[in-house]
């Protein structure tokens, strides 16, 4: 069955029904390049810089104590956290979708939860809590709480899909629970680790606000620090480019731990319904780990925030400030998600209707950007408008292209996934009708992959949200988000009055959290 | 095809040119670069637009990025006014020859010691170097009795500070400027092996009170504006003064200049004049900044040691180099 955009894409289809076919791929072929050279602008910028520079200021930037100590600790952060996540996440997810634990569903959804209160707001509750709390295990300790759900919601995902024939097969050639665990039930579980743990590695290069407040310096704090001191100094753009190359070792570690085998069931007819494991007497302590995993990673923020707006009083609610921040914050989510969404529409077409080595090179390129800490891509933009494209500097459009470019592959991969649902023969059939190739487009899969363009502009609105970085040295004079007012007025230590943002932030993350949540289900009910 | 792309085209120029025009564009009101604190920059932006009907559009950030950013802007800058907490971020404008000539009246209300000779930028406030003390860790005669006592080994793991801050940077750029570049490169280095870094004065006093160290080198309105409000997190926080003209009783100035770019000068003008001017300097005293006023007359909050009590070195606002301290300071691994 040769599919028919393959006949489309052919050049020996020269018929004159299939020349009017070719149209729109060779049309969204190049809107997809487009975007996709777009998208490369930050790492072309840092790799100019770094040839501007010069080698000798780079290497003198580059090798100094500073960026050693960095990277050890940017290191340590990653080897004992991504472990440590992958260990919780699996255990939570077998008690969650394997055994008879009691509320089940409940632990599951209050795994996935905390992925709604803003890395940096778990930070602000911990150093409530604990005034102290700093360095590399106070960095590991909230750093898991805040990411964990990005590892157990591919594991428990793929744990619910796992055909039970082949656990009961191993255990009929007289394999032990444990054995058959390590040996069956692990190596499915491979690909979502993997993914799970670069998607956590990533976050932990990434992130900002998290480690400022327990003072533990990465890459990027350093970055930012440097900004805040020189703007956009080489000391700056160097550190950027060290931190590029921990993220590309991040992605090239994964591919080779995810190795080439694939797990898939073949055969006729549907997998058994999964059984699940009786804990007996084991269910009381089986129950304390999702208990302690909420109280950490929800009950903390909660009784915090909780804490603040009481400590606060009516004072903290400046509700003109407050609205304000909120508009804004609105506004750039919805317009950055939408501007995402329409950006990865090209891609995500021709990842589904005309697959090929160009669409693997495309596609590898955006989630290489997409793996860029936000830093990166502000810093790159920041200088890119300044020097080159001065009209578009501090504008609106400039902040909106830095989230598409940081949160295209959100994007991306929920339009795959509806797109390849919407069958290809209602695109013929409109364009047989005489619609032109875009009409017919626009009236039969675009619409049809309506669902999945509004759960990727949920995903990219939900980071757009929590953004605090890039939206700080790019945004237009005048803005101020959310997360803006929150970390001017934790920075002041008036934690009182950052509460309020805290809350509002994190009661709209929820509903997208359990999108999110509902989504994962289903994809894994397939 | 073609007509298509053409229309995409129209539609991306249309966008652009939609999005791409900035929050300033509006007529009359100007934009203001704030580096100094967010409630005292409003309460003047407040007081001034109620006078005047100017508008004003703030944008917050910090000295260092600001005048680099500044200076990578160029002409272009979308900023009219650009106001600081400390005098190095002001010496980089006005060495790039961005700064236009402040007005003359605006000039006499302030004194020539925190002015520079060029007339390019005011002061318009001032803050004082201390040393923030726990008051159960440290008695009186445990005390630095200067600032460069803190890179004696004794005092490892005792003392904190803000290296990414301007406020210190400003610090140790009139240590470079009094005690010349060896002697800060070496005060630095041992810095780096004895102190513990947090970001922004408001933790480094945060941890001098909860004893997490015994002493930072902040300046000395942190302390007072806590006091006003619930003071928890200053309770057991004294403040020792170095004075005798010791690197560590420097004292800052804050400054505030108008751009040579800006498309409304007369608006930017008109508002470092208000701020400089008599209800200006008495939001110092009014409100809850703490920081000096330096205007001619001007009184402070009663409740600070007075701005003339204080023994700072004299140190050449002009020629104070930020982007020397930050190249130190990097080179110590401190950045």
């Amino acid at each position: 069955m040769l599919p028919a955009a393959e006949l489309a894409r052919s050049p020996t289809g020269m018929a004159a029904g299939h020349w009017t076919r070719r149209q729109p791929i060779s049309w969204i072929s190049l809107a997809a390049i487009l975007v996709s050279l777009f998208s490369l602008l930050p790492l072309a910028f840092i790799i100019w810089i770094a040839v501007q520079t010069g080698g000798e200021t780079v290497s003198s930037l580059v090798f100094r104590p500073r960026v050693g100590e960095l990277l050890v600790n940017t290191l340590l952060l990653v080897v004992l956290a991504v472990p440590i996540c992958i260990v919780l996440s699996v255990a939570l997810a077998w008690l969650t979708e394997r055994s008879d634990l009691p509320g089940a569903r409940l632990w599951a959804w209050l795994s996935v939860a905390p992925l709604a209160v803003p890395a940096f707001v778990h930070s602000y509750a911990w150093i409530t809590l604990v005034p102290g709390l700093h360095g590399l295990w106070a960095g590991v300790l909230v750093s898991v709480v805040a990411y964990l759900p990005f590892l157990y919601l591919p594991v428990a995902a793929a744990l619910r899909r796992l055909d039970p024939a082949l656990e009961d097969a191993a255990a009929a050639v007289g394999l032990g629970p444990w054995r058959v665990f390590r040996r069956v039930v692990l190596p499915q579980l491979r690909l979502a680790i993997c993914g799970g743990s670069l998607l956590v590695g990533l976050h932990l290069l990434a992130e900002y606000g998290l480690y400022v407040f327990i003072r533990f310096d990465t890459f990027t704090t350093a970055i930012v620090d440097q900004f805040q001191s020189t703007f956009n100094g080489p000391a700056a753009n160097m550190l950027a480019a060290v931190l590029v190359t921990c993220c590309f070792v991040l992605l090239g570690i994964e591919v080779l731990v995810r190795g080439e085998e694939r797990y898939a069931r073949v055969g006729s007819g549907a997998a058994r319904q999964q059984q699940r494991t009786r804990l007996g007497r084991a269910t009381i302590p089986c129950l304390a780990l999702p208990v302690l995993t909420a109280l950490l990673a929800l009950g903390v923020p909660f009784v915090t925030i909780g804490r603040w707006l009481v400590a606060g009083g009516a004072d903290v609610w400046r509700l003109d400030e407050i609205g304000l921040a909120l508009g804004q914050t609105l506004f750039l989510a919805l317009a950055g998600a939408l501007l995402a969404t329409i950006a990865a529409m090209p891609m995500a077409w021709i990842s589904i209707r005309a697959p090929g080595p160009l669409q693997r090179l495309l596609e590898g390129c955006n989630y290489i950007v997409g793996s860029l800490p936000g830093v990166v891509v502000a810093l790159a933009l920041v200088t890119i408008t300044v020097r080159i494209a001065l009209p578009l500097y501090q504008t609106l459009f400039t902040i909106l292209v830095a989230y598409a470019l940081m949160f295209l592959p959100r994007a991306l991969i929920s339009l795959r996934a509806s797109i390849a649902q919407a069958p290809v023969e209602l695109e013929r059939a409109a364009a047989s009708l005489g619609r032109s190739p875009l009409k017919a487009l626009w009236s039969t899969t675009i619409r049809l992959s309506a669902p999945g363009a509004a759960a990727g502009m949920a995903l990219v609105a939900l980071g757009i949200m929590n953004e605090l970085t890039a939206t700080q040295m790019l945004a237009p004079n005048g803005t101020r988000t959310l997360a803006m007012a929150f970390w001017a007025h934790s920075g002041e230590i008036d934690y009182a009055s950052a509460a309020p943002y805290a809350l509002i932030m994190v009661a709209m993350s929820l509903p997208l959290t359990w999108l999110l949540y509902v989504q994962s289900k289903r994809m894994a009910g397939r | 095809m073609k007509q298509a792309l053409s229309a995409l085209a129209g539609a991306i120029a249309l966008a652009i040119s939609l999005i791409a025009s900035p929050v300033m564009a509006q007529d009359g009101s100007i934009v203001v670069y704030n580096a100094q604190h967010e409630s005292l920059t409003n309460a003047w932006v407040e007081g001034f637009t109620k006078e005047t009907g100017i508008k004003v559009t703030v944008r917050h950030g910090g000295d260092s990025d600001f005048s680099n950013q500044i200076v990578a802007e160029g002409a272009a800058s979308p900023a009219d006014v650009f106001l600081t907490e400390n005098s190095p971020a002001m010496v980089l404008v006005e060495s790039s020859g961005l700064f236009a000539p402040v007005d003359a009246d605006t000039l006499a209300q302030i004194p020539k010691e925190y002015q520079p000779a060029s007339g390019k930028w005011v002061g318009i406030a001032a803050r004082s170097t201390v040393f923030a003390y726990n008051k159960t860790k440290l008695s009186a005669e445990q005390l630095p009795k200067s600032l460069l006592e803190l890179a004696d080994p004794s005092w490892k793991g005792r003392w904190a500070a803000s290296p990414s801050g301007a406020d210190f940077q400003a610090i140790v750029s009139a240590l470079l400027q009094l005690r010349g570049e060896a002697a800060t490169a070496d005060w630095l280095k041992a810095m780096k092996e004895n102190f513990t870094a947090y970001k922004g004065n408001s933790t480094v006093m945060k941890a001098v009170n909860a004893g997490e160290v015994d002493g930072g080198v902040i300046y000395h309105y942190y302390y007072y504006g806590d006091q006003a409000k619930t003071g928890e997190n200053s309770r057991n926080v004294g403040l020792h003064y170095f004075k005798n003209k010791d690197p560590g009783a420097f004292v800052s100035v804050s400054g505030g200049g108008v751009l040579a770019s800006s498309k409304h000068p007369k608006e930017a003008q008109a508002f470092l004049k208000w701020v400089t001017g008599k209800r200006g300097q008495d939001v110092l005293k009014t409100g809850n900044s703490f920081e000096y006023a330096v205007g001619k007359g001007a009184e402070s909050n009663p409740a600070l040691v007075p701005l003339a009590d204080l023994q700072a070195p004299k140190v050449d606002a002009t020629t104070l180099n930020s982007r020397k301290v930050t190249d130190l300071m990097t080179a110590a691994g401190l950045l």
